[in-house]
């Protein structure tokens, strides 16, 4: 397998602060990489010397064969990028953003307007390619920054956090996209996020932590880490459904007002059987595959939605010390 | 030739903007005539100062081109501050075109932008009842050119240091307003206390006010309206120099320092 991302031994250092901890790993030709962890956890920091925007302190990287430190200007050349925060010219149309990208990385003048063309219909802009970007919604904005990133067709597209702050259904759209392109032009894609679902898109995922590496597999793995599948039932007698599936399964199923939950290796499979031979009658199921949130948890033994700022997470730490 | 293209690049898109942002353009001349057409009538009327052969609109004049030009062009510069703070400028570092190419682009961009805006004041000439040959306009052109890119470099320069909203009013209240009004636009480096005399010499923009106004008045560097360092009066290529000297230096200064930014957020 080709390695298009090889990074050995990375090393950040902010004064005292080590953002960024020997983290080593590869990344396949065509692979959807997910980098996963809390606000600071070393994502864009490793990102940014990825993509030339910072240097390491030590170590190595090579994006498509390219040195990151001594040969920025081919790095550069090779990927595409979408920030976590804004970088277009608002006060451009969308097609004005187009064309300077288009010109910075020498996308010939022979097929410039078609290939922006292409790329603002797939993104849903071309109606609106004359008017002023300030005037897009946060959504328009990502999908013209996604348009941008692919505009000179990079080996590796890196998301910074792309869905960042937009609603559910803009999200699932720009995941489209992401997926297609894959699809279409084979495109590595590197991305970080704090969205466990986001990051189940994902073919391998590597987990940082206080700038560490913790773990990196696939989004089912690293599931696996954490365990079973939780399927919710409720029944019209709840009692004598307890006793049910004490009898045939053996598992002891734990009541509460949402249900019965039981935890099982594989709900997908064992959900048919169990519906069609059980005697009390079925109100309802559902069935719950562990998340990444759940691994996280699992991993570091905190949540990742308490680790916004230094305050916050002594906070959050204090918290649970009370609890206890 | 790969810089050169980058130049052209950056340097072009500071043009599109510039023509699309109309305000802008109506806006950047406003202070510049409001100047000449109403500070120095009426302090011209009212004090019926510089009876004779030059009044004061004809004496102000040079110095709104100047400050038109020091303004647009420092202004144009220092606008990186506003590419970062819209992100535009990650975009722009992140792209496979050199630093020094951005740099550059930015200076004669800004410069550009300045340097039109000179020339709208400059053509008003027959309004203030000021006169020049073709050859003279080429002349002018070329100090007001060298005003403009040192000045764009100097804002580029700033702008790679800048970091807040704060300092950036500050850089323009402290840094711009003193230069313009220690440039010898409002009065001449002459018969002024010592101290003010020493301001005004510090200040690169007054190499190029004064000799635009001997330029543009036809007056002789040795006149009340010249200026002279350490007991030397300075022609108008010594002018030109100490001009030239200063606009190079802020050119590498900010291509130094645009090369060296890395990350501009801490988020990580």
């Amino acid at each position: 397998m080709n390695h298009i991302i090889e990074v050995e031994n990375l090393v950040k250092k902010f004064g005292q602060l080590v953002a960024v901890d020997s983290i080593s790993f590869t990344v396949a030709q065509g692979e959807i990489f997910g980098f996963l962890g809390p606000n600071g956890a070393g994502k864009t920091t490793t990102m940014n010397i990825l993509c030339t925007l910072a240097k390491p302190t030590s170590g190595r990287a090579i994006v498509d064969g390219f040195d990151v430190v001594r040969q920025q200007s081919k790095v550069r050349q090779s990927i595409g990028l979408v920030f976590q925060d804004r970088s277009l010219d608002e006060r451009l149309s969308a097609l004005q953003n187009m064309n300077f990208h288009a010109m910075v990385y020498h996308v010939p003048a022979s097929i410039r307007s078609q290939r922006i063309e292409e790329g603002l219909r797939m993104m849903e802009l071309w109606d609106k390619r004359h008017h002023e970007v300030r005037t897009y919604s946060g959504g328009m904005k990502r999908r013209l920054e996604l348009a941008r990133g692919l505009l000179h067709r990079p080996k590796v597209l890196f998301l910074d956090e792309p869905t960042l702050g937009l609603d559910p259904q803009t999200r699932t759209r720009i995941w489209e996209f992401i997926l297609e392109l894959r699809r279409r032009e084979g495109t590595t894609i590197f991305l970080t996020t704090h969205y466990m679902d986001e990051a189940d898109n994902a073919d391998r995922i590597a987990v940082i932590d206080y700038g560490k590496l913790i773990v990196m597999d696939t989004p089912e793995k690293l599931k696996k880490i954490v365990g079973k599948d939780t399927i919710t039932v409720k029944t019209d007698d709840d009692d004598r459904a307890i006793e049910e599936i004490r009898l045939r399964y053996q598992i002891e199923a734990r009541h509460d007002a949402d249900g019965l939950h039981l935890e099982v290796a594989n709900g997908g499979e064992f959900l048919p059987a169990f519906i069609k031979g059980f005697g009390t009658k079925i109100l309802s199921v559902s069935l719950r595959h562990p998340s990444l949130d759940d691994v996280f948890l699992k991993l570091t033994g905190r949540e990742m939605r308490e680790e916004r700022a230094g305050n916050g997470l002594r906070e959050a730490i204090h918290q649970r010390r009370m609890r206890h | 030739m790969n810089n050169l293209r980058g130049v052209y690049i950056i340097w072009y898109r500071d043009l599109v903007r510039f023509w699309h942002d109309k305000m802008r353009m109506v806006g950047s001349l406003a202070m510049p005539f409001l100047f000449l057409f109403v500070f120095s009538r009426g302090l011209s009327s009212s004090f019926g100062l510089f009876g004779g052969e030059t009044d004061f609109t004809q004496f102000m004049f040079p110095g709104v081109i100047g400050m038109a030009v020091l303004v647009g062009s420092f202004m144009g510069g220092v606008s990186v501050v506003w590419d970062r703070e819209f992100g535009f400028l990650k975009e722009v570092l992140v792209a496979p075109i050199s630093r020094a190419s951005v740099a550059v682009g930015k200076t004669l961009g800004a410069a550009t932008i300045a340097m039109f805006q000179g020339g709208i004041i400059l053509a008003f000439a027959p309004l203030v009842g000021v006169s020049f040959s073709p050859g003279t306009a080429v002349t002018l052109a070329f100090l007001m050119f060298l005003l403009a890119v040192s000045m764009g470099a100097f804002g580029v320069l700033l702008a790679t240091r800048i970091r807040t909203m704060e300092a950036f009013q500050a850089v323009t209240q402290m840094l711009m307003f003193p230069m313009v009004f220690l440039s010898g636009m409002f009065f001449p480096p002459q018969g002024i206390p010592v101290w003010l005399g020493v301001l005004m010499k510090i200040n690169p923009a007054t190499y190029a006010i004064v000799p635009l106004r001997q330029v543009i008045l036809g007056v002789s560097p040795d006149s009340a309206f010249g200026i002279s360092l350490f007991g030397h009066t300075m022609t108008m290529w010594n002018n030109v120099a100490v001009l030239t000297v200063f606009g190079v230096a802020m050119i590498f200064l900010a291509v130094r320092s645009l090369s060296n930014q890395e990350q501009f957020s801490m988020a990580w």
